[in-house]
């Protein structure tokens, strides 16, 4: 216990160096954890009331933020690591502003978003209790066997998961995880109601998705099934035609069908968590009070008038990411480089519709590609005005043109963090970190 | 439009959509439909799935990569459509092939293993499986000018004697990444590896296909519209002088 509290000491002033200079998140975790590789496992394994670990490839941040809103609303004092650094430094980074020198946050469970691989690296430290599988999807396309990976690491993710699991029942890759849980380990199952299921392929890639040998199962009564209303509202049938009830009708902060799907991940899992306790009227208010997460929608005071910074980085994500925002039509650009941490391959381009963009068009294209999307935005018939390949020029002519209109960018990663870079020392915001890469 | 007030109808089949499309193949389909409405023709678009007839009219014959998994589902409707389209092939039908749809257009493809997987034969190739994965950005010197893509394979494939590459590897791996060849062409069926997708950043290519397929659905020789290929061209050049300089 001593060199957990040397740690979190030296963890916590690199935190306040680290704040006063606008640093990153994951710093001040990697000094913590310098001193005391074990500090993950101290601080969070004796949580009385559970560790869940949410993964999967889209949909982590947003998933969590609702699954930890839904807990709150149930009177349960939740830890979590909001900035989405889901890497495990940054649990630690988030744990040292949340507990005193004993090294135990002042939390009865924790929540926690972490990609695939630091999932089991976590998992190494702390036996989680609870793990939500949300999918599998392509992210690096220059990594062939990726999805495959994916969803392995996903799977022995589920097999070292002590009490709970709950799993994307539409995802074939991430069902079959069920396989290797624990015996005594309870299942649970979300997905789409049977009337949306023809929606699904939007959100999917369907090159990998039909695995002829999977069948979505049939809806047991712990599975948590998302139901549309119209565009905006939904219901949530909680078992098979909703015979243990339902919540909702719903209204989110954020648009578009993955976000409703994220939503009734985060139910199934807080109904898992609550049992008996679970309270329909409380998930729907507590749903409905979320906010879109830094990162997806990311929103920056540029001269008086909102910016947004939208990372797309997969053609599920960039598809999510047009029907969230895209529909507010507002002044856009679209910045794409093919770095290895873009993915070198702009391939992918093509497996995204830009339909929803025709309205208002396109002020600019940039990055080291940006005649590529000029020209993927033109095979759709959304007007370019301009392109730019250089990014400091292109944003400049972008935000000098916009008469106090909000606008929004569309980004690769290392896009996003030039752009970043020179948003931050014109509006001096605070520099971010790893969180980026979520 | 009516069918009277276009340049023509032109029947442009997409092999095995669901299947056999990765990495934005898609995009060439789209392409094509988009070029040949821009053209004045009337493109009519028949995606076929395993199982389903073989569509009457096909003046353009397109198909894409896949997984391991999606080539195991097409091989027995391949098989059963593999006369009409050497038919097709043999006819001058511009047929354009990538990757894995490449590779079954072959003469075999050899796995890890040693076993033997026969192909359609429709182009004297044949493709070795091995452990090296050929990965990323191509340029290529071709018959409609430089041609760039992005190649993702594991498959190492050799030309037989007298066929001919699509084109000459000047930067990436090309069909083996030793003999400078990418691809084959054998009349007007063309298969490659690059994905990109091809077809929208190199319209001299996509032009060419649509010129023998518009031919043959009219009678007529092609006759082009005037499009704005500015940013395609911009693009091309662009990664031709970024890998080659
Ligand atoms: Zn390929």
């Amino acid at each position: 216990m001593l060199r957990t509290s040397a740690a979190i000491a030296a963890g916590k002033l690199a935190r306040a160096v680290a704040r006063r200079r606008g640093g990153g998140s994951a710093m001040p975790g990697l000094v913590a954890e310098r001193i005391d590789p074990k500090i993950l496992g101290h601080a969070l394994g004796g949580l009385p009331d559970g560790i869940v670990v949410v993964s999967g490839t889209n949909g982590k941040t947003t998933t969590t933020r609702m699954l930890v809103a839904l807990l709150r609303a149930h009177g349960h004092s939740v830890f979590t690591n909001p900035t989405g650094s889901n890497f495990t430094r940054g649990v630690i980074s988030a744990l040292l502003g949340e507990v005193g020198l004993r090294g135990r946050p002042v939390a009865d469970m924790a929540v926690l978003e972490l990609d695939e691989a630091h999932a089991l690296k976590f998992a190494d430290a702390v036996t989680p209790t609870h793990a939500l599988l949300l999918n599998v999807a392509r992210d690096q396309l220059d990594r062939f066997a990726e999805i495959d990976h994916t969803a392995k690491l996903l799977a022995q993710l589920a097999s070292r998961t002590s009490t709970g699991v709950v799993i994307n029942r539409d995802d074939s890759f991430v069902a079959r995880s069920a396989d290797g849980v624990k015996t005594g380990v309870r299942v649970d199952y979300f997905g789409v109601d049977a009337s949306i299921a023809h929606r699904l392929p939007e959100l999917m890639e369907q090159d990998t998705r039909l695995d002829d040998d999977y069948v979505v199962p049939p809806a047991g009564a712990g599975d948590v099934l998302l139901k549309p209303r119209d565009e905006r509202a939904f219901v949530i049938l909680l078992g098979a035609d909703g015979v243990g009830g339902s919540v909702g009708p719903v209204e989110l902060k954020q648009r578009g069908l993955a976000a409703m799907i994220n939503a009734t991940a985060a139910t199934a899992m807080a109904r898992q968590l609550l049992g008996g306790s679970f309270d329909p009227v409380r998930a729907a208010s507590a749903l409905a009070s979320v906010t879109a997460p830094f990162g997806r929608g990311e929103v920056i005071d540029a001269d008086g008038a909102p910016l947004e910074l939208v990372l797309v980085k997969n053609p599920a994500g960039f598809t999510v990411a047009l029907s969230t925002y895209g529909s507010t039509p507002v002044r856009t650009m679209i910045a794409i480089n093919d770095n290895y941490a873009d993915g070198r391959d702009v391939s992918w381009l093509y497996d995204v519709s830009f339909e929803s963009l025709r309205t208002i068009g396109v002020a600019l294209t940039s990055g080291v590609r940006a005649y590529d999307m000029a020209l993927r935005l033109q095979y759709d018939e959304v007007a370019v005005d301009a392109v730019e390949p250089d990014l400091a020029a292109a944003l400049d002519r972008f935000l000098a043109a916009r008469d106090g209109q909000p606008a929004r960018i569309f980004c690769t990663y290392t896009a996003m963090m030039t752009l970043r870079r020179i948003l931050a020392e014109r509006y001096d915001l605070p520099a971010f970190g790893e969180e980026a890469t979520s | 439009m009516s069918e009277e007030s276009t340049k023509g109808e032109v029947h442009v089949v997409h092999l095995y959509p669901r299947e056999m499309s990765i990495y934005g193949d898609l995009g060439n389909t789209r392409a094509m439909v988009s070029r040949l409405t821009r053209h004045g023709y009337s493109p009519v678009l028949h995606q076929h799935h395993p199982g389903a007839p073989f569509p009457e009219q096909a003046h353009l014959v397109l198909g894409g990569g896949g997984q391991d998994s999606g080539q195991a589902r097409v091989e027995a409707d391949l098989e059963v459509i593999a006369p009409r389209l050497s038919e097709l092939a043999a006819a001058g039908t511009p047929m354009l092939m990538i990757c894995g749809m490449y590779q079954l257009f072959g003469n075999a493809f050899v796995t890890v293993e040693g076993k033997r997987l026969p192909g359609l034969g429709i182009l004297d190739v044949t493709t070795q499986g091995n452990a090296k994965r050929m990965i990323g950005p191509v340029v290529l010197s071709t018959d409609f000018g430089d041609v760039v893509g992005y190649e993702n394979h594991s498959g190492s494939t050799r030309l037989g004697s007298g066929q001919a590459p699509f084109g000459t590897v000047r930067s990436g791996f090309g069909n083996n990444g030793e003999d400078q060849t990418e691809g084959a062409r054998t009349g007007n069926v063309v298969g490659t590896y690059l994905h990109g997708p091809i077809l929208p950043a190199n319209p001299a290519f996509a032009d060419a296909l649509i010129g023998y397929a518009a031919e043959l659905a009219t009678g007529r020789p092609f006759e082009p519209g005037t499009l704005d290929d500015a940013f395609a061209d911009q693009a091309r050049t662009r990664q031709v002088r970024r890998l080659v300089g």
